[in-house]
């Protein structure tokens, strides 16, 4: 038997799965309209009242947590993308996407780049919004946060999904939010300064992904960034290349 | 004719906490290039999971199997090709309309684009379901489901159809309606099948041969007619207050005599010929029946329990409405 790199990975095959993420996100119109609101409340009330009594440096604190927001909008949307996997189990609807001859690394992809294609819509949208608290782009930076919330939200994309294809019920993702994904967001930077954090916090920090996707994005947004922004950027490809493989391999293994 | 399916000591164990359970147990079974299958038994007997296995969905615990000359551990995504299937739960997108799932399904199947369009039609034909092809499946009914389904499971031409309980939990209509596509699978396209049903009725009239399945074991395999006739003939049940049954126990063509709440069975060879004889013999009668074996009989006769005709695991409707509440 020849095995070829088009067996594995199927380019009509990732635009059918993608296709029909990118229907169905569109139908379900509560989940769209939820993503838009939640970060314009975070950004003008959240931002704007913490602000008033708030200056960080000589930022603006609504203009500092912009990154943080941003993020916080593809990595709720990215990782909670997954729970639709669970939804396809639930419905029986993966039984007949796996009983297909399309391979799991190609339906990987093709859910990989309609959790990535869902996110960076929300984020583009978030980018904009922006424009009325004054934050400038250059054609660059805005070319460059795109590539990053891309990059970044696949990561958290192959998160939710590797634990969609583990779990059996949507409420586990519950759980999941308020034990993992709530403490790597306080803890990545996005609402505060990490400057004066107990040490013991600092290993979580220098640990988590989104502590380096917010920090290279408020970099590129509005100049204020801890770590080099090539360092930044290579340790996000490196979390891309380890969470895709751990989600290629959860795929391979999962049940219908 | 070769064997389009062959399973050598197919067999699925799962554990359930420190208990083995043996869902199948080592299934040796050809089937044949152009029939119609059916596996009969009751639920729970490892009919699911034998279809599961054979579509790739599940992995054998021992034993292997071939479908359409491949290797079903092997080679997978080649199975996968060869084969479509109905699942007994509705898995289509209800998100998506009935010509959106076709489609998706012929991307995922790689037909070639130029085909996809007339596919697509000709599913949606011979299912009879062109008019509602551009509503969302959430309005289908289930047997629209499930016929949608069926011609999904066409769309790529597939050697070997697999329908796990194709009627389960539909209306008279509905059955019959699925009933008309099988048979004009079979005539029209003589397309190999393999279904499940707990339906004796179903299997009676669809199957070629029939495989009666319990406790993931195969008890018997032949034609529906063979299968009835190992039951020892017909069947004429007597009431009376006092029968001579000693005039007719040896009569040749008298094959068994039992007693059974009151009522007398006698089994004989063609009844129809030698009924008049029979009750000359056996006295004063109240009430006679006469009956050619059913499947049921046959399945009495090989597991010694009735065939009962409840739900099967999962039902159809209960799924869907599971399903509904999704969209709340």
């Amino acid at each position: 038997m020849r095995y070829s790199i088009k067996n594995i990975i199927n380019l009509r095959g990732i635009y059918a799965i993608l296709w029909r993420e990118l229907i169905t996100f569109f139908r379900e119109t509560p989940r769209f309209i939820s993503s838009i609101v939640s970060p314009i409340i975070w950004l003008f009330i959240f931002g704007s009242g913490l602000g008033s009594s708030v200056v960080i440096g000589e930022i603006e604190y609504q203009k500092f947590i912009f990154a943080g927001i941003l993020t916080q909008t593809f990595l709720f949307t990215s990782i909670f993308y997954g729970v639709y996997l669970v939804w396809d189990r639930r419905i029986d609807l993966l039984k007949s996407i796996l009983v297909s001859p399309l391979s799991r690394t190609t339906i990987f992809l093709g859910k990989l780049l309609g959790g990535v294609t869902i996110s960076l819509i929300e984020s583009i949208i978030v980018l904009l919004l922006g424009l009325l608290i004054g934050i400038h782009y250059t054609p660059f930076t805005f070319f460059a946060a795109i590539v990053i919330v891309i990059l970044a939200s696949a990561i958290f994309t192959a998160i939710g999904l590797t634990i969609g294809s583990i779990l059996d019920s949507p409420e586990g993702f519950q759980l999941l939010s308020t034990f993992i994904l709530f403490p790597l967001f306080f803890l990545s930077g996005a609402l505060f300064p990490l400057e004066n954090l107990p040490q013991w916090l600092d290993i979580i920090t220098a640990i988590n992904p989104v502590s380096y996707v917010v920090d290279i994005l408020r970099g590129v947004l509005i100049g204020i960034n801890h770590i080099s922004i090539v360092s930044s950027f290579s340790l996000i490809l490196i979390f891309l290349i380890i969470t895709s493989i751990i989600g290629v391999e959860s795929f391979k293994r999962m049940r219908a | 004719m070769s064997a389009l399916i062959k399973m050598n000591d197919l067999t699925k164990i799962f554990m359930s906490g420190r208990h083995e359970i043996i869902a199948v147990d080592k299934l040796n079974l050809a089937i044949e290039e152009g029939e119609v299958y059916g596996f009969l038994g009751p639920n729970g007997a490892g009919k699911t999971t034998t279809i599961k296995m054979l579509s790739t969905l599940l992995e054998p615990t021992a034993g292997s199997a071939q479908v359409n000359g491949y290797d079903i551990i092997k080679q997978p995504s080649k199975v996968r090709e060869s084969i479509g299937i109905v699942f007994q739960d509705p898995s289509s997108d209800e998100l998506l309309t009935g010509y959106e799932n076709l489609k998706l399904s012929a991307l995922m199947y790689n037909v070639r684009p130029a085909d996809v369009e007339k596919r697509i039609d000709f599913a949606f034909e011979l299912v009879e379901l062109t008019e509602r092809k551009d509503d969302l499946v959430k309005t289908y009914s289930g047997g629209m489901r499930r016929r949608l389904e069926i011609a999904r499971a066409l769309l790529h031409k597939p050697k070997i159809l697999f329908l796990d309980e194709p009627t389960l939990g539909l209306d008279p209509r509905g059955r019959e309606t699925i009933w008309k596509y099988i048979e004009r699978l079979r005539n029209e396209y003589q397309m190999t099948i393999l279904l499940t049903t707990h339906y004796m009725e179903e299997a009676d009239t669809f199957a070629d041969r029939i495989c009666i399945i319990d406790h993931g074991r195969a008890v018997a395999i032949d034609t529906p007619e063979k299968l009835k006739r190992r039951v020892g003939g017909d069947i004429i049940t007597i009431v009376a207050d006092s029968p001579r049954v000693d005039k007719i126990k040896n009569l040749k063509w008298v094959k068994k005599i039992e007693r059974k709440n009151g009522k007398l069975l006698v089994m004989v060879d063609n009844a129809a010929a030698h009924i008049q004889a029979l009750l000359n013999k056996i006295g004063k009668v109240e009430c006679v029946e006469v009956r050619r074996p059913t499947l049921d009989d046959v399945f009495i006769k090989f597991t010694g329990r009735r065939l009962e005709e409840e739900q099967a695991e999962g039902g159809f409707f209960e799924k869907v409405i599971m399903v509904q509440s999704r969209q709340s």
